[in-house]
């Protein structure tokens, strides 16, 4: 008889709600029961809520069972889930589940699908279909493919991504460099973490892309130290791309060279800016360069360096594989193709949503996310990052697009949503805003560096009631100092998730709201 | 669990010799030798900044700039409480408050027995499962009180 698959994620979130622990009981019971069963270990598919997912392979697809428990083992198999039984936990096919079903994937198309290490798997499911086009087309062909895509920065600032390799490819060099940025620090952020451990071939072809679209010789991924799990499965698909001779000299066939290197971070959150972290890569503390030079003329080691994000990367494939025009047709306005929303903190249904940019926060968090976990009404949600602002719920139609949400003052950033309850204090969160600046503050520049200490000093005397106008007068001069007169996002950005708070939810900072002004 | 060899200076240089090769080495080695030895003590800073051609002073800049390296060692287990604004949406600062009467410790500091050092953390990137933490390199999600103690005690149990 035929071994029957069962997939479960060995993703760091799965295993962090016990999906080995699961799976080391299927197998067991599997084996109990002298039940030929074979367990691959996938990625995530990223229906948070429901991990640990366990999957059962039937002839007409996979059919989902979730959140399973050491507990709930034996009456699944006593139910017959091998043959799509009517368990509690049953969740029908898991490509018809909505979560998922309405989702347009194409970064994350085989995230959850496959065995992240498994080469036949990967091109099996579209794998390399990229790099095999980018091989035979000029390097400026393919800047101009990732051009016209429109493909735009997923690490946050969405500087458009083939003008960066266009800068980088013009340059003349002996080496040129690629870093991708896996320094996924916002809160509210996995996708990065759950890319690089369910689908890490995916890095490795985008990064080849780039390295044959600018003539690199030698790749960098600075990993977060706080990703042991993402670290370890990279560095394992390198070993596997070298031997496969998809990296190293002659990669693909080619004459030409390019060798990809994992580097771990040390726990430093400025580490994600792209200055700090080619410092960082050369040996020394991660403080924030001045631009220009820019990076993509004297980066590291002070050579032509592509930085992109990790969504970035995995993005070029797909591109490359299916066109400029496929990918530019999703989205709205200059926002194009999908982005990897990301639904955390008190969400009832929390998870990687991948949709084309258009889609509005209503929909993300009512329609995929299902509210908040307490059942409480939603309050506010913090986009993009911990430097992102606060958005009440007036605000939720307006779409995911960088151009409507920085004309609310707000960012999409890295596509990280974290949902607040009506339970918030709103001030305390603007506190935390500059605490964290003043944590992570590189040092490099006063205004961070000192105005986030002083910043925290004067929310604790608003919050404590001291003199509270003044204060705040001078929280709004500290702004927009902060604002104006630093060297990166850090300390420029810190103000948006501050003065975000004081607009829309004052009564918390003890003001009045201004609607109640009017009616009284 | 991170290393707690005792100091050995040949063993330092051979571990440090592993990177030499490297471009930019320094972190890849402070990582190295804080793995064997557990903290980054001062003769690891000398013999880095011979080995490299840097002041002890450039090195010394290096190690306190960043979070994870230690100057001292931590307890025979790390535990990361993830204090970022999703935890914080689900309760991570009771859940700290908490840890801190459970261990009898603070924040940043080791419990008496050396068992634990429990220290804050931003973001382990498991955010739609928080409140999150980290014992050692093993990620937790939905960590409540009851969990919390559980998690210890299983953990407590290895000396």
């Amino acid at each position: 008889m035929r071994a029957q698959t069962i997939y479960i994620p060995k993703d760091a979130a799965a295993v962090s709600v016990g999906a080995d622990d699961v799976a080391a009981a299927i197998a067991t019971e599997a084996e109990r029961r002298r039940l030929s069963v074979e367990i691959v270990r996938t990625g995530s598919r990223g229906l948070l809520w429901l991990e640990p997912l366990v999957e059962v392979s039937l002839p007409e697809g996979r059919v989902a069972y979730g959140p399973v428990s050491v507990a709930d083992v034996p009456s699944l198999f006593d139910t017959g889930f091998l043959s799509a039984a009517n368990h509690r936990l049953a969740l029908g096919f898991t490509e018809e589940i909505p979560y998922l079903k309405n989702q347009e994937r194409l970064t994350f198309a085989r995230c959850g699908v496959i065995d992240p290490l498994s080469v036949d798997d990967y091109l099996a499911h579209g794998g390399m279909a990229g790099v095999k086009r980018a091989r035979d087309m000029t390097p400026a062909e393919i800047c101009a493919e990732v051009r016209e895509s429109g493909l735009r920065g997923r690490g946050g600032a969405g500087f458009p991504t083939g003008i960066k390799w266009q800068t980088v490819l013009d340059a003349d060099a002996d080496q040129k460099f690629i870093c991708c940025n896996a320094d996924e620090g916002d809160s509210g952020t996995f996708a990065d973490r759950m890319i690089m451990e369910g689908d890490p071939f995916a890095l490795i072809e985008g990064m080849t892309i780039a390295a044959f679209a600018v003539g690199a010789t030698q790749g960098y991924i600075y990993v977060r130290s706080e990703y042991p799990h993402a670290i370890a499965t990279l560095r394992e698909a390198i070993a596997i791309a070298e031997r496969k001779g998809w990296l190293g000299d002659g990669l693909h066939g080619t004459d030409r060279e390019f060798h990809l290197d994992v580097r771990v971070g040390a726990g430093a959150y400025i580490c994600g800016e792209e200055t700090s972290m080619l410092e960082s890569l050369e040996g020394r503390r991660g403080q924030v360069r001045s631009k220009p030079p820019l990076p993509a003329l004297e980066g590291l080691f002070g050579q032509p360096t592509v930085v992109n994000n990790v969504l970035s990367l995995t993005t070029v494939p797909v591109i490359l594989a299916k066109g400029a025009d496929f990918y530019r047709d999703l989205g709205v306005g200059r926002s194009r193709g999908t982005q990897p929303f990301q639904l955390a903190g008190n969400v009832k249904r929390g998870g990687l949503v991948e949709k084309a940019f258009g889609v509005t926060l209503h929909d993300l968090l009512y329609e995929f996310g299902g509210g908040t976990a307490t059942g409480r009404p939603i309050r506010a949600v913090q986009t993009g990052g911990p430097l992102g602002a606060y958005v009440p719920p007036s605000l939720f139609d307006t779409p995911e697009d960088y151009e409507a949400f920085a004309a609310q003052d707000a960012l999409v950033g890295h596509g990280g949503i974290v949902v607040f309850d009506d339970s918030v204090d709103m001030a305390k969160q603007a506190r935390f805003a500059l605490e964290f600046c003043a944590l992570e503050s590189c040092g490099k520049c006063t205004p961070c560096r000192i105005g986030s200490q002083r910043g925290v000093e004067v929310m604790d005397r608003i919050i404590a009631g001291d003199r509270r106008n003044e204060n705040l007068a001078l929280l709004n001069d500290l702004c927009e100092l902060l604002t104006d007169g630093s060297l990166c996002a850090m300390g420029g950005l810190t103000p948006l998730p501050v003065q975000s708070a004081l607009k829309h939810f004052p009564e918390d900072f003890g003001l009045a709201r201004p609607t109640e002004k009017i009616a009284s | 669990m991170s290393g707690r060899a005792m100091w050995s200076e040949e063993r330092a240089s051979s571990l440090i010799s592993n990177h030499q090769d490297q471009r930019g080495a320094l972190l890849p080695m402070l990582h190295a030798l804080q793995e064997e030895f557990g903290c980054i003590e001062d003769a690891a800073i000398r013999l880095l900044a011979k080995t490299l051609n840097l002041s002890r002073a450039e090195v010394h800049g290096v190690v306190s700039f960043y979070h994870d390296f230690r100057r001292t060692r931590a307890g025979r287990h790390v535990i990361k409480i993830c204090r970022a604004e999703a935890c914080q949406a689900m309760g991570a600062e009771s859940l700290i408050e908490h840890a801190q009467r459970h261990l009898s410790t603070d924040l940043g500091t080791t419990t008496t027995d050396d068992a634990f050092t429990l220290e804050a953390v931003y973001c382990l990137g498991n955010c739609a499962l928080s409140p999150a933490i980290m014992i050692d390199a093993q990620l937790h999600g939905r960590v409540d009180a009851a969990r919390f103690n559980a998690l210890v005690g299983v953990y407590g149990k290895d000396q």
